[in-house]
């Protein structure tokens, strides 16, 4: 482990988002305009209220999955990612780095987000705004995760970006936005029960209904940070310093 | 410390790769401070071989070490530096940029990015985006890469292809500095007058070693005057006596 290597690969990647302010604009801008889409469409009805917040961490997640995953394949594809490797650097110095540029991000985009639909579009939220933020960028670093982890499985950018409808999808199908988790049959159930959103959307639900920081949140929140570590650890392995 | 241990030293290795045997059972040695060429056609292994001395490469047998040490082992990656053929830097990051973060991971002076940007002749394009450089210049970069720090063995992958003549030889001048210096360089190439250029040379073909040797002997014991010529002799009188 070297904090050199793992903050040098952190200004890198900033550095690079730096350089495409398109996608900088797009990662900040994109989820804004959707809680606002949603605010409209659900004007006048106590819906922006019950869905707001828990999709207030499904757009991070969401976003940071698909950057992620395109961002470690082209490390993948253009030799960096090997070159790197014949280097002093260790594979969680990597992991971390790109978690801590991403994590920064979600920082100023979960805030930007968060603040506009608390402050501009009047989403009730019972619990306290700091912890809507802490959940959201939590989702985000879930996304992150689980994007670096499954960029091994793709070999181009195509198949990378297949992998949303694949792994994200079901998930959001299944996190309780849709259907109450408790209505759902036992299989969906279960199911539902070992996708890590479902635990990202539970903590964001209960943020927004609860004024207090009871167990439930922090019970849902060690859920998703234990996903976190897992998908970095599993992504770590993935890293190979020599191949066929 | 060691200096009889060679830089390199390969014992009967094989890979093979997609089911395809792609090095046959080589066997050689590279001593230290020295400039090596490696020869040979598009194809015949080089680059393979050249991954396998980094340690990036699968061994289906036999053994690479580098300075006394498993090929790839943790103690040579701040030892042994790396130019693959196509370039591996950062489109989307400036030549400068690509270049202090590849210093602080090898740890690196800050001083060493001004050196390897004169070295490689690009100075003055040290604020403009690597990707939109032409593809000799972000060959440079990459090539600046592998100089940065104060690497004992270089494996150069074609670091002079489509490189204009002056480049081109002040960069083979620098190898033989680097060589000068005390480091171990091993360049491959598939353009045969650069042979010329080496102190030693290996020619491969179709994933076997064809000669291991200095340019004057190998010119002498095939009675040839060019390289290229030689390469030829070589191939006819194995297949006469195969």
């Amino acid at each position: 482990m070297s904090a050199r290597a793992t903050l040098a690969t952190t200004r890198r990647v900033l550095g690079q988002l730096h350089h495409d302010r398109r996608t900088l604009a797009l990662l900040l801008v994109m989820p804004c305009v959707l809680i606002s889409l949603l605010a409209w469409i659900f004007d006048g009805t106590p819906t922006f209220d019950r869905i707001g917040a828990p999709l207030l961490g499904v757009f991070p997640f969401v976003v940071m999955f698909l950057v992620t995953s395109v961002a470690t394949l082209r490390e993948r594809t253009s030799g960096t990612l090997e070159r790197l490797l014949t280097m002093p650097i260790g594979k969680l110095d990597f992991l971390l780095g790109y978690a801590l540029a991403f994590g920064a991000l979600a920082v100023v985009q979960a805030a930007l987000a968060s603040g506009l639909a608390v402050f501009v579009l009047g989403l009730d939220v019972a619990g306290p705004a700091w912890l809507l933020l802490v959940v959201a960028v939590l989702d985000a670093l879930l996304g992150m995760a689980i994007g670096l982890l499954v960029s091994a499985f793709a070999q181009t950018e195509f198949q990378a970006v297949q992998f949303l409808p694949a792994v994200v999808l079901p998930q959001f199908l299944l996190c309780g936005l849709l259907v109450p988790r408790d209505a759902m049959n036992d299989v969906l159930r279960a199911v539902s029960d070992v996708l890590p959103l479902s635990y990202a959307v539970d903590a964001m639900r209960h943020v927004s209904t609860t004024s207090t920081l009871d167990a439930g949140v922090l019970g849902d929140l060690a859920v998703v940070a234990g996903a976190i570590l897992l998908a970095l650890g599993l992504g770590a392995a993935t890293l190979r310093r020599q191949s066929a | 410390m060691m200096n009889n241990v060679p830089a390199i030293a390969v014992r009967d290795l094989r890979v093979v790769r997609g089911g395809r045997t792609v090095l046959t059972d080589l066997s050689f040695s590279v001593p230290r401070g020295s400039l090596t060429g490696l020869l040979g056609p598009s194809g015949c292994g080089k680059s393979t071989l050249m991954r396998s001395i980094v340690g990036v490469q699968k061994n289906a047998g036999g053994s690479v070490e580098v300075l006394g040490q498993p090929a790839g082992s943790a103690p040579l990656r701040a030892k042994v530096a790396y130019v693959t053929q196509a370039p591996s830097v950062y489109a989307d990051l400036t030549v400068a940029e690509n270049l202090r973060y590849f210093a602080a991971v090898l740890g690196a002076p800050s001083s060493d990015i001004e050196r390897v940007l004169a070295e490689v002749g690009l100075s003055d394009r040290a604020d403009a985006l690597t990707g939109q450089l032409s593809g000799g210049q972000e060959a440079r970069v990459s090539l600046a890469t592998a100089l940065l720090g104060d690497p004992e063995v270089l494996i150069l992958d074609e670091p002079t292809v489509g490189l204009d003549p002056v480049l081109r030889r002040d960069l083979w001048e620098l190898f033989h500095r680097l060589a000068a210096g005390g480091a171990t360089l091993l360049v491959s190439s598939h353009v045969m007058d650069e042979a010329q250029r080496c102190e030693r040379l290996l020619l491969m073909r179709e994933g076997r070693l064809l000669a291991d040797e200095t340019p004057d002997d190998l010119l002498a014991r095939t009675g040839e005057t060019d390289v290229e010529s030689a390469f030829l002799s070589l191939i006819e009188k194995e297949q006469v006596t195969a």
